[in-house]
């Protein structure tokens, strides 16, 4: 179980947002909305502990993620607004580096497995410097079927730049990943509809005018 | 944590190998730097002679310094960076990684190379030895050192500069035993001593620069 207590993030000078508090179970979706601007990047690297919020704290299993990175991280894959790629490498080198510093390293086999499920499978071996945005974006994105079944996923935007087949691809996954015991927390300004039984809703929007 | 490191290493070296002339640049400037001092300072073979060990270690020093800007950057900048961090293994771990590879790539190069640029000086074998000798432990401090700087400036507009203001003066220690161990064998003392230090500055570096730019790679992504 995933909880945010009382967050608040300062960012410069100004407020994103205070007191924002919640909590995920296991196979639960959050999903947080808000205009431009109020927040939810820096919400999703507090939750991933790459931020330092301004005053609350984040606790994973009942203890706060900074006690337990090791744990956390293994448990944790976030996708964020960059794709974490290297240009001159290809998908399938990519993803050997991802999955090794997640600390499960996948065989040449898993790994085509899962740029299939994206449907790279064509490009699975050209310098991602060749690839479109949104087949990059289904690279990054292809991480998410190597790691751990039932841990969180912190998703910033993860439906830009993805054709529709693509997106509703990617909606089963998250639907599945839920209904498996996984936790999915993401952003999206677009209209998804993700078949899934447990959707939270956090707007910080109205969180901020609240505070 | 051994498999993580060695994964980080073979990924940054795999990377240079596709961009060569990154790594080629740092050699050509070591030897046009060294390559013009005969030229600006007139060819009198006593006073290149006494020069010799100040102008090579400078010129490495400068060279390593050049390329500092590749190790933390680019990854800065496509968010690779953000997922070392998020990695399983401690980031100081990783960090060596990069560092060592960073030093494959520059620092061993810039040793091997320094002997024949030395002859250039005319330097004594013994001389050379020491040379190499003192590059080859003084490097890897300097591209230690060098990250922590790096790290501390990522994201900052005119970082390269930043990072070298930051960097050159903790380089004058390296910069003195280096070139003073050369010195002391033309002058027919041995270099022992002037290594032994380098290398404990090495030691002494290796067990905090991995730390602090841990450190402040996760200052630079807050």
């Amino acid at each position: 179980m995933l909880e945010a207590v009382s967050l608040g993030c300062v960012r410069g000078e100004r407020r994103l947002f205070s007191n924002t508090g919640f909590s995920v179970a296991k196979g639960q979706l959050l999903r947080i909305t808000g205009a431009n601007g109020s927040g939810k990047t820096s919400l999703l690297r507090i939750l991933c502990g790459l931020l330092t919020p301004s005053d609350g704290k984040v606790l994973w299993n009942t203890r706060p993620i900074g006690e337990q990175r090791e744990d956390y991280h293994r448990a944790l894959t976030y996708v964020g607004h960059l794709n974490g790629l290297k240009d001159d490498m290809t998908p399938h080198e990519n993803l050997a580096v991802a999955s090794t510093l997640a600390g499960c390293p996948a065989g040449r086999s898993a790994r085509r497995d899962a740029l299939a499920g994206f449907g790279l499978a064509h490009c699975a071996d050209l310098p991602v410097r060749h690839l479109s945005q949104g087949q990059r974006r289904r690279v990054a994105l292809a991480r998410l079927a190597l790691q751990n079944p039932s841990g969180i996923w912190i998703l910033d935007e993860p439906f830009t730049a993805l054709d529709a087949e693509a997106v509703a691809n990617l909606s089963r996954i998250i639907a599945a990943h839920a209904a498996a015991g996984g936790i999915v927390i993401f952003t999206t300004h677009m209209e998804v509809t993700i078949a899934a039984a447990n959707i939270v809703l956090v707007n910080l929007g109205q969180q901020a005018d609240r505070a | 944590m051994i498999r993580a490191f060695v994964c980080v290493a073979r990924r940054d070296l795999a990377l240079a190998l596709r961009r060569k002339s990154d790594v080629a640049n740092t050699l050509v400037f070591f030897v046009i730097v060294t390559s013009l001092f005969p030229l600006g300072v007139g060819p009198e073979r006593s006073l290149l002679h006494a020069m010799a060990p100040g102008i090579l270690w400078v010129a490495a020093l400068l060279a390593s310094m050049l390329s500092l800007a590749r190790i933390f950057e680019p990854d800065f900048a496509d968010g690779t960076l953000e997922q070392l961090a998020l990695g399983v293994e401690p980031l100081s771990v990783l960090v060596i990684g990069k560092i060592g590879a960073h030093w494959l790539l520059t620092g061993l190069p810039l040793t091997l190379i320094s002997p024949i640029l030395a002859l250039q000086f005319d330097l004594q074998p013994l001389a050379i030895l020491a040379l190499c000798g003192g590059l080859l432990a003084g490097t890897a401090a300097l591209s230690l050192i060098g990250a922590v700087g790096a790290a501390l400036t990522l994201g900052l507009r005119g970082g390269g500069v930043l990072a070298a203001l930051l960097v050159l003066p903790l380089y004058i220690p390296v910069l003195i035993f280096g070139a003073g161990a050369v010195g002391a064998v033309e002058s027919g003392l041995g270099a022992q001593p002037h290594l032994l230090l380098l290398g404990a500055f090495f030691l002494t570096s290796l067990a905090s620069a991995p730390w602090a730019t841990a450190t402040a790679i996760r200052i630079a992504l807050d």
